[in-house]
C-alpha cells in the first residue's frame, strides 16, 4: 500500500492458483472505488493469425495448444466448426465418443479446479499440497478423480494432455470395445467420489453475494449440453450457434490481452460456465445427479457465484453418470472417420469446455488452407463479468486492510476457475488507492 | 543444496499453454511423495505460497515473446542453481514461433482491435537462446514419466538423462508397424526425439514431431524421402514449421526446402 495525500495505491501483482497469469488494479479516491481492471498480461500467442494458411487437418492439434487444461474443448470445438463448413456429419457413434472426450475433461478440469485450486480458500491453505498436509483422505480423492478423467482421456486420444485422436469426421482411431469397458470399475469409483465431492462442498459456509447475472450456456433438449445446442440465457435468448457474433461482441481494452465480451445490444457482462450451466440445464441432469443437485447445499437455480464449487462437483456426478452411460453402449464407429472432400466454406461451433461456453468459426479455401479463424474461450467472456462481479464486492470491504481486500477478490475471482492462456490465446492483482 | 535442507523447487511460465506444468499435477500418484521430498517454493498455478529465491531448481516452462519475461527469465537464471526446460515451447519457442517467419503487427492488427496495446517481441525465442539452460526435457507436452525420471535424479544427486534416439526406435520397440513405409504417410518420426511412446504412429498417423529434433537428426534427407513419395513441398514444409519449428534443426531444413529449386 502506498498513500500520498489521500491517495491509497495496493497492488497485488500475480494471482495465484488460476491458471494462467493475471492481476487486478483497483483505484481508490477519497475512500471509493473509482476503478478497477482485470489486469491480463499474459503474453499474446496469436493462434488466430498463425493458423491462416495452415491445412484443415492440422487444426485440432494446433488449437489444442491454446490451452494445457482444455485442449479437449478446442480441438473438438475446432473440428465440429470445420465439419459443419464442409456439411460433414459424423454418426452416433462418433457423437457417443466425444461426449466421452468430454467428460473426461470436465472430471479432470473440475477436480483439479476443486481440490486443488479453490478448496484450500476455504480451509485458509496455500494450496493443495498444504491442504494434503493436514486432510491428506481428502486431497487424495481428488488427485484419484482427476487421475481417472485423465486415463479416460488417454485411452480415447493417447495421452492426457493435448491427446492426438481427434480429426475431421471422427477419430484417427477408436479404441476397442473391450478397453472401453476396462473404464468402467474406475468411473463407478469416480462417480462415488464424485457424490462425496458433493456432500464434501455442501458443508462449506459460502458467502452470501448474490449479483444479478444472465446466464448463458448451450441447451440441448435432450441432454446436458456439452458438444452442441442452441444458445440460451436466463433472459431469453435462444439462438442458433451461427447467431453468436451478431449477439456477442468482444471489445478491446489496454490492461487486456485478452478480449472482453458483452452483449451486443446493451454492452452488458454475462456469466458462462457451470454455474450457468446447471441453472439453465437442470432438467437435464441425470438421475444421480439430479439427485445430488437437490441433496446438495444450494437450491437452483442459484445466483451466488461461489456455489460454483457446488455446481462443479454436480458436474462430476453428472459426467460420470453420463459416461457410465456412454461406456455401457459404446460400439466401435466403423470407419473410425469419414471421409470429406474439401472446398471453400465457412462454418462455426460451440461447445461447453469446462469454464464454459466457447465458440469457434473458420473460413477455408478450395484447397483445405484456413483463411480465417475466430476464437472465443469462456474465460475472455467472463472478463467483464468478472469486474463487474468485484465492483459489487469491493465498496463493501474498503474498510479492510490492503491484504484482506485482495485475498476476498482473488476468492471471488477463482470461483470463475479462469483460464488465462485461453483467454489470451491472461490475471495480476494492483489496488491504487487515492 | 544445503545439508539436510529440502531442495527448493520453483516452476515459472512464460508464453506458453500450462500444459507442461500442468504435467507435474498429473503425476497424481507420485505428487504428494514429491512435494514432501522438495519445498515447493514459487508454483503459482497451484499454490499462493510465494518464497523469494535462491532456488536449487527452478522448473521454466514456455518461450520468451515479451520484453518483460525476458528480464523475469534473467533473473529466475540468477536465483537458480539448476535451470530446467519444459517442453516444445521453452525449448523451441513453440507453436507461437510461427511468427518468427510473419509480421506480428499484422498478427496485432488481425487480432486485435487497438494493436497500440499490445506489447510483443517480433520473435519467440528458446530459454537458451537468452541464457544457460542445464537440461531440457522435450514435448509437446512433456512426458510426466520424464519429468518425474529427471526429477528423482536431481534429488538422489546424479545426471538426468533421457533417451536421445528417434521416435523410429519406440515404433520398433512397441511393434507398430511404421506408417511412412507402409502406407506413404508423412512422418516426421525418423528424425524426432522419442519419449511419447510414438503415440502417433499408434492412431494411424505421422509424427508431427512435437519433441523436437533428435541428436544429430538428417531432416533434409527425410524431406527428400517424403517428397519422392509423393508429400508436397508446401505439406512438408508445415510439416517442419510446427512444434518444433523454431528449433535450429528443423528451421534450417525449413530454409533449405523453401530455397530449393522446384
Amino acid at each position: 500500500m502506498t498513500t500520498t495525500s489521500g491517495v491509497r495505491t495496493i497492488r497485488l501483482d500475480l494471482m495465484s492458483r488460476i491458471e494462467g497469469e493475471a492481476g487486478l488494479r483497483l483505484d481508490v479516491r477519497d475512500g471509493r472505488l473509482a476503478d478497477l481492471k482485470l489486469d491480463i498480461y499474459e503474453p499474446p500467442r496469436f493462434f488466430e493469425a498463425f493458423l491462416r494458411g495452415r491445412s484443415i487437418r492440422e487444426v485440432p492439434d494446433m488449437t489444442a495448444r491454446i490451452c494445457g487444461i482444455c485442449p479437449i474443448a478446442h480441438q473438438l470445438t475446432s473440428v465440429q466448426a470445420i465439419e459443419s463448413a464442409l456439411g460433414i456429419a459424423p454418426g452416433a457413434e462418433i457423437r457417443a465418443l466425444r461426449r466421452l472426450l468430454f467428460c473426461a475433461e470436465w472430471i479432470e478440469s473440475h477436480a483439479l479446479h476443486i481440490y486443488l485450486l479453490q478448496l484450500p480458500d476455504f480451509f485458509g491453505k496455500s494450496g493443495g499440497l498444504a491442504l494434503a498436509a493436514e486432510k491428506p483422505e481428502l486431497v487424495r480423492r481428488g488427485l484419484e478423480l482427476k487421475k481417472i478423467g485423465n486415463e479416460m482421456t488417454t485411452l480415447l486420444g493417447g495421452r492426457a494432455v493435448h491427446p492426438l485422436s481427434v480429426c475431421i469426421g471422427g477419430f484417427w482411431k477408436a479404441p476397442r470395445r473391450s478397453e472401453v469397458l476396462e473404464l468402467r470399475p474406475h468411473v463407478e469409483s469416480a462417480l462415488e467420489a464424485s457424490i462425496e465431492t458433493v456432500r464434501l462442498v455442501s458443508s462449506l459456509t459460502l458467502p452470501e453475494f448474490t449479483p444479478e447475472y444472465e446466464f448463458v450456456a448451450l441447451a440441448h433438449p435432450h441432454e446436458y449440453a456439452m458438444g452442441d445446442g442452441r444458445i440460451v440465457s436466463s433472459r431469453g435468448l435462444d439462438l442458433s450457434i451461427r447467431e453468436f457474433e451478431q449477439v456477442f461482441l468482444e471489445e478491446h481494452v489496454a490492461h487486456s490481452t485478452a478480449l472482453h465480451s458483452v452483449r451486443a445490444d446493451h454492452g452488458s457482462s454475462y456469466l458462462a460456465g457451470p454455474l450457468s450451466r446447471l441453472n439453465l440445464n437442470y432438467q437435464h441432469l441425470l438421475p444421480g445427479a439430479r439427485q445430488a443437485a437437490d441433496e446438495s447445499s444450494v437450491s437452483w437455480p442459484c445466483s451466488n457465484p461461489y456455489a460454483g464449487i457446488v455446481a462443479r462437483a454436480v458436474e462430476m456426478v453428472q459426467a460420470c453418470e453420463d459416461s457410465l452411460r456412454v461406456i455401457d453402449a459404446y460400439r466401435e464407429p466403423d470407419p473410425p472417420r469419414l471421409d470429406y472432400t474439401v472446398h471453400a466454406a465457412e462454418g462455426c461451433a460451440a461447445t461447453e469446455a469446462p469454464r464454459g461456453l466457447l465458440y469457434h468459426r473458420y473460413r477455408i479455401d478450395d484447397q483445405g488452407l484456413v483463411q480465417s479463424a475466430r476464437i472465443v474461450p469462456p474465460t475472455a467472456q467472463n472478463c467483464r463479468r468478472i469486474e463487474d462481479d468485484l465492483r459489487l464486492l469491493i465498496p463493501g470491504i474498503l474498510d479492510r486492510t490492503d491484504a484482506e481486500i485482495l485475498d476476498a477478490c482473488e476468492k471471488l475471482v477463482r470461483n470463475y476457475d479462469p483460464c488465462i492462456s485461453c483467454s489470451v490465446h491472461a490475471l495480476r492483482l494492483r489496488i491504487n488507492r487515492r | 543444496m544445503a545439508e539436510n535442507a529440502k531442495p527448493r523447487l520453483a516452476i515459472f511460465k512464460l508464453a506458453s499453454c500450462d500444459g507442461c506444468q500442468l504435467q507435474l499435477l498429473n503425476l497424481e500418484d507420485e505428487l504428494l511423495d514429491i512435494a514432501d521430498q522438495v519445498e515447493i517454493c514459487y508454483f503459482p498455478e497451484a499454490t499462493s505460497q510465494d518464497l523469494d529465491g535462491p532456488y536449487d531448481v527452478a522448473l521454466v516452462e514456455g518461450s520468451v515473446t515479451t520484453e518483460t519475461d525476458l528480464q523475469r527469465l534473467r533473473e529466475i537464471r540468477r536465483n537458480s542453481q539448476t535451470l530446467i526446460t519444459l517442453g516444445a515451447c521453452a525449448n523451441a519457442g513453440g507453436i507461437q514461433a510461427l511468427r518468427n517467419t510473419a509480421d506480428v503487427e499484422e498478427y496485432t492488427r488481425a487480432i486485435y482491435a487497438n494493436p497500440s496495446y499490445i506489447h510483443t517481441l517480433a520473435q519467440s525465442t528458446p530459454v537458451a537462446a537468452h541464457v544457460t539452460v542445464d537440461f531440457a526435457i522435450s514435448g509437446c507436452p512433456i512426458s510426466r514419466r520424464q519429468l518425474l525420471d529427471v526429477l528423482t535424479a536431481l534429488l538422489i544427486g546424479r545426471a538426468p538423462e533421457l533417451p536421445r534416439y528417434s521416435v523410429c526406435v519406440e515404433c520398433k520397440r512397441s511393434g507398430t508397424v511404421c506408417v511412412l513405409v507402409s502406407a506413404g504417410v508423412a512422418c516426421l518420426g525418423p528424425i524426432t526425439q522419442a519419449g511419447c511412446g510414438a503415440l502417433c504412429p499408434s492412431f494411424h498417423r505421422g509424427c508431427f514431431g512435437c519433441y523436437g529434433p533428435m541428436e544429430s537428426a538428417n531432416p533434409d534427407s527425410l524431406c527428400q524421402n517424403l517428397m519422392a513419395r509423393g508429400v508436397s513441398r508446401a505439406e512438408t514444409l508445415r510439416l517442419l514449421n510446427g512444434f518444433a519449428g523454431g528449433s535450429e534443426e528443423f528451421r534450417s531444413a525449413a530454409e533449405k526446402l523453401e530455397k530449393a529449386p522446384l
